[in-house]
Parts: C-alpha cells; structure tokens; sequence
C-alpha cells in the first residue's frame, strides 16, 4: 500500500481533530503506521478545522500538509461556503460527505451518508452538537480504508458509551458502494 | 506498550516513568497537553508527584530550582514566550548545576502572536549552559524524555537538559509509540551538592573576580564531558531498548556529494526530498542534528551543505548555518524556512538541493519587495 | 519573658551596615526557626549580607534566587520537602522590593497556592542592596535616589494584599521588638500553610540617620502610630499592647520625621497624605482588632 492521504473538514467543537485520531488510531490497529495532525487556525466553536491522517504500511517522514489528498471527508457541508475541500483531491479520489441523499460532487465519486441523523437518532449529542466522529469511521470502515473491527476498537478505546459503536455499525450500513 | 500517540502525550507518558518528585507547570499553547496530562496522571494517582500549578513561567523554574536543590527530581515544560519569559531562570538552573528537565514545545516569537513552529525560541537559549536536544518523531520525543533525567543527573553533567519539539506538526501529531518501562536505567537522583541542614552551606553567594569564573569553567568542563555521557546513555538505551540515535542522524550520507541539514520535524521530511533527488540521479543525503548543546562533532569535508535554519538571529545569519560556518570552515547553502509555521514540503527541501548557491543565503517565499 | 536560645545563627563575619536592622531581625528569626531551617533569599540586602565565597555568615543552608523568585523558589522547595515527609523550616528573607515589587507575583501564587512556608518581608522602604531607590514600600515624601524631590504616590499596602489571600497567620513586626520577632516567627512556623511577617527595618544609611539609632527610629515608628504591631489569625485581629496605646495617643509625627534626612523638606501634602494613611490604617484595624467590621 502506498500512502493513502485523507483530509477531514470540519467545524471547531464538531470532532474532526478526534475523528483524525481515532482514524489514526484504527488503522494502528490495523498494523498499519498513521500519524494524524490538524491545522490549528484559530482555535474556535464554529471556526473552520482541517485535519490530516496519513496511512501507510511503512513509516511515514512526511509532516507537510496533504496536497493532494486521496479522500475528502466533510462533517459538515457548511465549511463548503468558505473553503475549498477538494482542492488537490487526486482525479480517482473519494468523498465522504455528512449529508442526506445523494450528491454530485464534479468528476468524484462521493459518499453521502447522515452522519447528524444517525446521531440524532441515537441521541448521540454533546453541549448541543450531534457526534460525527465516531459514526464517521463505520463509513471509513465500509470503504475499506480501516478495518471495522479496528474501528470499533479505536471507538471504544476512547469512548465508553457503546452508542458510539453503534452509530459506526450504522453509518457502515448506510454507505452504498 | 505499542500504541499511537501525540508528541505532548508522549513526552508526559516519558515523564510518568521517571517519576520526578515536584512538577511545576504553567501552560502555554501548544504545550499544554504536556502540562495536563501530566496533572491527570498526579489526580489519578498514575504518578505519585507534587504538581505546583504556578502563576508564571518564571515561577516554573523558580520552584523547579528550589525543589532540585533539595535533591529530588523536577520537571516542567513550556513554549516561545514562556521560554523567553523563564530565561533568568534557565540561565540560574544551568548556573545553580540543577539537572532540571523541561520540555519546550517549539514556537515562534510575537508580535504578531504565532504558535506554529519555528526554533528561535530554544535556539535563543543556546548559551545557558542547558544541553538541548531537537526531536523529530513523537518516539523520539518519548525516548529523548526518557534519557534526559539519566544524561542530567549523572555525576558528570549536572546540569539540566531541554528536549525541543516542534509546535502543532509534532506537538499534536499523533504517531506510533512504543513505551518502556526503564526500571533501573533511570538511576535514583543523588545531588552532590543537595541542601544539607546537617552542613549549612551558603548557595549562590556573592562570587568575586577571583573566583566566579571558575564556576563558569565548570559548567564548560561538565558540557564536555555530556558527549561521553550522552554517547554511553544512548547506547545502552539502544541495547535495551533498540533503538539507537547519536549527536546526528544520518540518512544516506556515506557517498553523498551534497547534505541537508535541519532539525526537528523539516530534517525527517528532507528524507523525503533525499530519496527523490537519488531517483534523479543526485548523490544527496540528509544529516538531522539532534544534540544543539553540546554541539555534535560532525564531518562535513568535501560534501555541499544546504542547511535549513527554521531559525533566524537578526543582523547575522541563520543560527545552524552560522555555527557550523564557524565549526567547521564550511560555506553552506543556507536556506531560511518554516518560520512561523510557513509550509515547508519534501518538494521543497529537493529544490533547495538542486538550485544550492553555496555561500548564499535564501530566505524561502520572500524577495526583496517582502 | 520570653526564654530565648542563646544559639547564634548568624555569625561574626557578615558585610552588613553599622546599625544594619535587617540583621538584627535575622538574628532572631534563626533563633526562633533553630538549624532545621532553609533560608530563600533573593536580591536584596542580605544577598550581600551573608558574605561572599567562599565564606558564609549564617549558620544555616540560605539558598539564594533571583529577584522576582523567591516566593515561587520557596514553594518548590516546601513541596519537595513536605513530600519527603519532612518538617524543615522553609524561609523565604526578602527586602521590601523583592516583595512588593517585582515580587509581588510570586508572593501572590504561592500563597494562593497555600505553600507551607513563612514568608518574611523585611522593610526598609528603598531598594537597599543597590543604593536605596525607591520601592513601591517607599512612604508618600521620603526622599530616594529616584526621588530625589520626595516620593509623590503613597507606599503600597503590602499589609493588605497579603490579607486579601487569606492566609492563616501574619503580622508586623519591627526590629525596635526583638522579643516580639521571636514569639511571632515561632508563631507562625507552628502553623501549617502560608504565614507572612512583615518587618520595619529603619536604615540609616537610606533613612539618614545615625547609626546608633536604629532601635531609636524603630520604636519612634512605632510610637507614632507609623508602623502599627499586630496580627492577623485567620483573618481576626489583634493589635499588640504597645501600639494600642500608641494608637491611643501617637506621638507627634514630626518626632519620628525629623530625625530623618530622608525626609527633610517634606512638603506639608506629603506629611497629611502620610497621615490620613496612618489614621485610615489605624482605624480599620482598631474596628477589626474589636470585632467591629
């Protein structure tokens, strides 16, 4: 496997940096080497956050920022209005995207899968925002990027309320090759 | 234990395991995981510690000096404007023979305010008589940790010791660790010059002319006799642990015709560059200096250097690319980048290499309008 | 009487002053503390005091700090010492500009941090140790080398800072008391957590008066209503019987003005801003002292 490089746009107090590591953290237990790392722009409620994961089967020596990613992860699509997530995408690079049906994104195959109704449902919810991080990595797990068993293990090695487990279970589902 | 961590995360995991007596801690962006996992550890009892949440970063050092006098071990971390904040007392604890160990989270200087990496915070510290060391791995930052309160305490040195890591890319980056257990590598603290009520001493007194200058050669004596420490400490680590380091790192330099050298988290990546530019046919290697102070004996004879300095010393040069011009009669290529956090890539670094002027300096992204 | 040890800590061979008060309050703060003490000392004039390497004038460890640390010193130091089981004294001997002043902050933390330490503040109303500039303890139109036409703002209520931390015991002292020195010290190392005492230390060199007037000066403090002996336990107050009946009926205040040079010329603002000060001190510590608040 060469390095696969994902990006993960969120919003701040959504998750994203945690949903980085815990990304990070399942493909560890995959055997695999990972390093995650957000940018920190202003560190705000509501402000826009980008965060990195690396995956590879060997060490990974790159700090830099990932140009061109191979998957883009959006948690919330409102970050869309301000910045540019698929910029660098590679051609045959992926989408997920925290949203209702399906969406078009110009020449990439993406993913649309309701993370937010997920949680919702499962009342999954913390100082008013619904938890993306963790449903999210059951779709990572349905396109093959972690393992779900790593995913549930990741999940539950920094959460203990197994509605966690269970909104990946669920985002797994939802995801439609 | 293997697991994945923060550059932070594992510097306090490091320090769990030596369990220093005091821990004095004042937070500072991007060191406070440092600060506070180590609080979290003392509230649960991982880590039997006086934790001193002190009102400043010069009280940090202050109540690390007075807890080290007495003999016990001491930690405390800080940052950037923390650091420069300390620096009378970092000067004192070096000056006082205090084998304090503190970890600096490497960040620029304001104005304008700037956490994102650069190393003129540490480097302006380089004539404290502290002995630093710049990491580039959240592993390293762990096992750096580790061998700091050993090379500080041994009879020999006696002076404290500054692991540096490099703010946010390092800092908060997560990456594979394995912990240890160092059992009897870390040997108990034992302070010749401890306070002693059975034997008043007067410490720090009034030092004339006559005599103050030999204190000095001291301090010199003993960060000469670091290099053999520091040699014999990581070797053993190696040996037990199996992972070994040295003053440098070197990366595909025995037949190299032209070297990168850097510190911290931009010399791992220059490794990157290396592997590139070897694809095109260009003999390149990278050297990652690691121990700053005392600084490493190195051999540059008859390579180019392009020396990256994430560092500047106004009205002189790029610090790395100046002290080993001074060194070693050398005249690098020096290339001013990453400051204040700027993006510094592999592509990058194997440009620098390929349009290399030696004798010039570059500052990256600027010309002369700024 | 109080029975006090006849053990010197401090020995013959010190830099101080002729008349030098500081070192007649140490004397009894050591016999007070005895040999299992470690004295914190920054900048200041006992930093000169104690003598020069490779020789020391105290009988007991002093570890001497930089000017601002003394307080955040002494707090590490407590801390290892408490965690190693053991009750050594830690004292921190500062002059008034290590404390009030670029102190200040240090002194502030440690005490909210309830460190286990006394803190002695020894007052001479000047930078001492580097030629007797003004120190925010400085008094509303005493003269220093930084002001030389009479301190224009009023000394900082030390006093009250301190009290606003809430420490379990602290209290004034003044050198002209000896005995009084020793009961409080003794005092307040009896008591766990953070104790202040706050020492009047007449200076004739920076005051400008004869050297042989030391005690003099002190009691004319005193005596004046200028310099008030009391203490604070728990926050209740209590006023020592000698200032009671001073506060009763002070001495004139030109008494203990006149023989210093460092007040010659004071401005007749100067004397009711030291006044109204005095009075404003003196009754809210009379009302406290009564159970009145």
């Amino acid at each position: 496997m060469t390095m696969y490089e994902i990006r993960i746009h969120s919003r701040g107090g959504q998750g994203g940096v945690t949903a980085a590591r815990m990304l990070a953290l399942a493909a560890f237990h995959d055997g695999k080497y990972a390093t995650a790392c957000p940018f920190y722009g202003a560190e705000r409620r509501g402000a826009p956050v980008v965060s990195y994961v690396r995956i590879d089967d060997h060490p990974i020596r790159v700090y830099s920022q990932i140009r061109s990613p191979d998957l883009v992860v959006i948690l919330d699509t409102s970050v869309m209005d301000v910045v540019d997530v698929f910029h660098g995408l590679k051609p045959d690079g992926k989408v997920i995207m925290n949203a209702t049906g399906t969406r078009e994104v110009s020449g990439h195959v993406t993913y649309a899968v309701d993370l937010t109704g997920i949680a919702l449902s499962l009342n999954l919810v913390i100082a008013g925002s619904p938890i993306l991080n963790t449903p999210v990595l059951g779709a990572l797990a349905k396109l093959e990027i972690i393992s779900m068993d790593s995913a549930k293990k990741a999940i539950s090695d920094m959460f203990s309320d197994d509605r966690n487990t269970r909104a990946a279970e669920a985002a797994y589902q939802e995801l439609v090759l | 234990m293997l697991t994945i961590a923060t550059g932070n995360k594992a510097v306090a995991a490091a320090v769990k395991e030596a369990r220093p007596e005091v821990v004095a801690a004042y937070p500072i962006t991007p060191q406070t995981e440092i600060v506070e996992q180590i609080a979290e550890y003392v509230a649960s009892g991982e880590l039997d510690c006086r934790y001193i949440p002190v009102e400043s970063e010069h009280s940090a050092m202050a109540a690390c000096i007075g807890a080290s006098a007495t003999g016990v071990r001491t930690f405390t971390a800080t940052s950037s404007h923390g650091l420069m904040y300390m620096h009378e007392m970092v000067n004192w604890a070096a000056g006082a023979r205090l084998p304090i160990v503190m970890a600096n989270v490497n960040r620029a200087l304001g104005p304008g305010w700037n956490v994102w990496a650069e190393h003129t915070d540490s480097l302006q510290e380089r004539d404290t008589g502290w002995l630093q060391v710049y990491v580039s791995t959240v592993q390293e930052a762990y096992d750096a940790t580790i061998m700091a309160f050993r090379i500080a305490e041994h009879r020999d040195v006696l002076l404290p010791v500054m692991i540096n890591l490099d703010g946010f890319v390092l800092s908060h980056s997560m990456q594979r660790l394995e912990t240890l257990h160092p059992g009897d590598f870390i040997p108990p603290v034992n302070l010749p010059h401890a306070i002693d009520t059975a034997n008043p001493a007067g410490y720090g007194t009034l030092t004339g002319p006559d005599d103050y200058f030999r204190f000095r050669w001291d301090i010199e004596r003993s960060m000469r006799r670091s290099v053999g420490v520091i040699a014999e400490t990581e070797q053993e680590f190696a040996d037990r642990f199996g992972r070994s380091f040295g003053p440098a790192q070197e990366y595909r330099c025995e037949d190299a015709d032209v070297l990168v050298i850097a510190m911290g988290t931009l010399a791992k990546e220059a490794e990157v560059a290396i592997d590139r530019l070897r694809d095109e046919g260009i003999r390149a290697g990278s050297l990652r200096i690691r121990w700053l102070r005392p600084f490493p004996e190195l051999d540059l004879d008859g390579r180019d250097l392009v020396v990256i300095d994430r560092d500047y010393s106004f009205g002189f040069g790029g610090i790395l690319a100046q002290s080993l011009k001074s060194r070693y009669r050398v005249d690098p290529y020096s290339v001013i980048a990453g400051l204040g956090g700027q993006e510094v890539t592999f592509d990058d670094i194997a440009s620098f290499v390929r349009e290399r002027k030696p004798g010039e300096e570059r500052w990256f992204g600027v010309s002369d309008d700024v | 009487m109080t029975e006090i040890p006849k053990e010197e800590y401090i020995l013959k061979c010190t830099s101080a002053c002729a008349g030098c008060p500081s070192s007649i309050a140490l004397r009894y703060v050591l016999k007070a503390a005895g040999p299992e003490t470690v004295l914190v000392v920054p900048a200041c004039c006992t930093s000169v005091i104690q003598g020069a390497y490779p020789n020391t004038a105290m009988n007991v460890p002093v570890y001497n700090v930089a000017f601002a640390a003394a307080a955040a010193c002494a707090s590490g130091m407590s801390e290892a010492y408490r965690k190693a089981g053991r009750k050594t004294h830690v004292i921190v001997y500062a002059g008034d500009g290590g404390t009030v002043d670029i102190g200040i902050q240090a002194l502030s933390g440690a005490l909210e941090r309830e460190t286990d330490f006394l803190y002695i503040c020894y007052d001479n109303e000047a930078y001492g140790n580097t030629g007797m500039q003004r120190s925010g303890s400085t008094p509303a139109g005493a003269r220093t080398t930084t002001t030389p036409g009479g301190k224009i703002h009023a000394k900082k209520d030390l006093d009250g800072i301190v009290a606003a931390h809430n420490p379990p015991y602290m209290a004034t002292a003044c050198v002209a008391y000896p005995q009084d020195i020793f009961k409080k010290v003794r005092k307040a190392l009896s008591i766990r957590g953070p104790s202040f005492i706050h020492i009047l230390a007449p200076c004739p060199p920076g005051w400008r008066f004869s050297s042989d007037m030391t005690i003099e000066m002190g009691k004319l403090a005193v005596r004046s209503g200028m310099w008030i002996l009391y203490e604070r336990e728990h926050g209740k107050v209590s006023i020592n019987g000698v200032s009671k009946a001073a506060l009763k009926k002070p001495l004139p205040l030109e008494e203990y003005l006149a023989p210093q040079g460092r007040f010659k010329g004071i401005s007749q603002q100067a004397i009711d801003s030291l006044i109204s000060q005095r009075d404003r001190v003196a009754q809210r510590l009379l009302k406290e002292d009564e159970g009145i608040c």
